[in-house]
């Protein structure tokens, strides 16, 4: 309420220390070791019936081995990690395009996450190059498969060819990734200039990249969601699919952010951050973990409902497929994507409790990791698919990057934008 | 019906008022109610309102259309008259979502409506009591219950004046 309140120092300045940075380097370590250990374990006692030498020639396209396993982690895990780094730049184009004024005491934290693009972007576009992973990914890229003279002819991928092409995939993958990255430069060039010079240009000029960033991405969401998970599952499609994507990564981009801003916190930085603020940022995530629930259930309803068996396939997969090896991520998705968030961020004081909050954000993070891992896994790694050493080393080691990235890009910077033209007002944001 | 007695001061600025909301309860005066044209920010903190718990009722009214779409959708299409639709079971779960949706929004709605209208004693044929009509334009109108108060007529209003009322009136309703 509209007390008289002090306003901290807005002079921060984070300290990435030696001892953080080396703890980091250790767990990527870490998770690195725990892949290659993974890996090694599944390849001697898992079963693998399909073999290894199904996967060694780039037509063969049934057997899944365990390297189509690790190959599908690197993938999914790219995925996921370069959604939550791009949201950043989605987070604060659509405010500066609006704007909004309460987020700017957290705005450092956003700008940061977008640094990170450029690792996803580099594993992604070596597994797309490199034949032999390409192959396992994407059913459409095998050899002969567009082709009528072929015995790998498939007339339905065929008719895909004007999109799903070899050339137009890495053109399109390399635009996304290019524009992405450099429309957050200029949108963090600017943002550090301002705090250096106090000009209003510098606001105007970020806001005419956000706008250009939105126009972009409105388009390079969806495309980026059929190229990077749905051609996965070639034969199938769905047209929610590019919401029900974008849905998941805003989601989790959000709920990063939330913890982020937790943590800082707790460790006495961003205290000109107040509740007010967070509020609105819980509500945000309340509000799109409910909107992920809804595109994703409109999609499964519409198949379900209609019955058509070229659609159902996808759901049977997850469901049945395999063993039922998906069926219990497939279920947790619902769980932790959409009712535990949902029960527990609903009453007001919990948007203002940091512990509700880090339960819901941690549910949320670990929700839509499952999403993509039941997005991609069952396509790529088919019946080698499961949840183990190698996917938690391989989520480990992303993660260990992914923060080491934020943090140094956090210590480059005042943690406070302390020119943006709107930060009173989230400074004195009550509600 | 015996009149109520009541002092009404109005105020001209929604700082002046919120601030004159706090000089008037620290003087030991109990306000009635303070009557704006727009929602002033902080104030019913400054009448010391505890935060409405609106959402108990709401939640309780959702839960309510919730189990009631679930036991009207199980009931028709699975146990009075079970219908074969496309083969599926015949209580198909994601089927039923969309109705169990709407009904958990319309009984929340709906019950959220009557809660209001019962809470504010509003109905057809009650009389709202306007205090000044000013209020519904530029002006902040502070009414005073006078049976609930103790200090004198003149006190009251010396008070009001002192805490910037532009004007003060004596209204009995």
């Amino acid at each position: 309420m509209a007390h008289k309140h002090e306003i901290p120092s807005l002079d921060e300045s984070f300290e990435f220390s030696s001892s953080s940075k080396r703890k980091l380097i250790i767990s990527a370590i870490i998770g690195v070791v725990l892949v290659i250990l993974g890996y090694f374990l599944v390849a001697k006692f898992g079963h693998h019936e399909a073999g290894h030498e199904a996967g060694a020639h780039g037509g063969g396209h049934h057997g899944a081995t365990v390297f189509s396993r690790l190959v599908a982690n690197l993938w999914m895990n790219s995925v996921y990690f370069i959604g939550i780094s791009v949201v950043g730049v989605f987070f604060l184009s659509y405010n500066y395009v609006a704007k909004a004024g309460w987020y700017t005491s957290f705005k450092r934290v956003p700008e940061a996450f977008p640094s990170f693009v450029i690792v996803p972007a580099l594993i992604m576009l070596g597994l797309f190059l490199y034949p032999e992973t390409r192959n396992i990914i994407f059913h459409w890229t095998h050899h002969g498969i567009m082709d009528p003279a072929s015995e790998n002819y498939d007339k339905i991928i065929a008719g895909k060819s004007w999109y799903l092409n070899f050339g137009f995939f890495l053109v399109r993958m390399i635009a996304y990734f290019a524009v992405w990255y450099y429309l957050w430069i200029q949108i963090r060039k600017n943002s550090l200039l301002e705090d250096e010079y106090n000009d209003l240009a510098y606001y105007n000029k970020s806001r005419f990249y956000s706008k250009l960033f939105l126009i972009f991405f409105a388009v390079t969401s969806s495309t980026a969601a059929w190229d990077f998970s749905l051609s996965i599952d070639t034969h199938w499609f769905s047209t929610m699919f590019g919401w029900y994507h974008l849905a998941s990564w805003h989601v989790a981009g959000l709920a990063a952010m939330m913890l982020t801003i937790l943590l800082l916190k707790d460790h006495g930085y961003l205290k000109a951050v107040n509740f007010s603020a967070i509020h609105d940022l819980g509500k945000l995530m309340f509000g799109f973990s409910v909107f992920w629930a809804y595109v994703w259930f409109s999609q499964f309803l519409l198949i379900f409902y209609a019955n058509l068996p070229e659609e159902t396939i996808y759901f049977q997969e997850r469901l049945s497929g395999y063993g039922g090896r998906y069926f219990w991520p497939f279920m947790f998705n619902i769980v932790l994507n959409f009712l535990f968030p949902f029960l527990i961020l609903m009453a007001r004081e919990s948007k203002r409790n940091v512990t509700f909050l880090k339960l819901a954000t941690v549910s949320i993070l670990i929700g839509h990791w499952l999403d993509f891992y039941q997005m991609q896994m069952p396509g790529i790694a088919k019946d080698q698919g499961g949840i183990g050493l190698m996917e938690i080393g391989t989520t480990l080691t992303f993660a260990s990057v992914f923060v080491y990235f934020i943090m140094s890009q956090l210590s480059k910077a005042n943690l406070i934008a302390k020119n943006h033209p709107f930060l009173e007002e989230s400074l004195h944001h009550d509600i | 019906m015996a009149h109520k007695k009541y002092i009404v001061g109005i105020f001209d600025d929604e700082d002046v008022v919120k601030d004159a909301v706090g000089k008037v309860r620290g003087s030991k005066v109990k306000i009635q109610e303070v009557f704006c044209p727009y929602p002033v920010h902080g104030l019913d903190h400054a009448l010391g309102y505890d935060r409405p718990r609106m959402g108990v009722p709401a939640f309780l009214f959702g839960i309510t259309g919730t189990s009631l779409a679930f036991l009207l959708t199980f009931w028709t299409m699975g146990i009075d008259w079970p219908m074969n639709i496309g083969g599926k079971n015949f209580i198909p779960f994601p089927t039923n979502i969309p109705i169990v949706f709407e009904l958990t929004v319309l009984l929340a709605a709906f019950g959220m409506a009557f809660t209001f209208f019962f809470m504010e004693g509003l109905g057809p044929t009650t009389k709202p009591v306007i205090f000044d009509e000013r209020s519904t334009d530029d002006k902040f109108a502070m009414a005073i219950d006078m049976s609930k108060n103790t200090l004198s007529d003149a006190e009251i209003q010396t008070i009001l004046k002192e805490s910037g009322a532009s004007e003060v009136s004596v209204k009995e309703i």
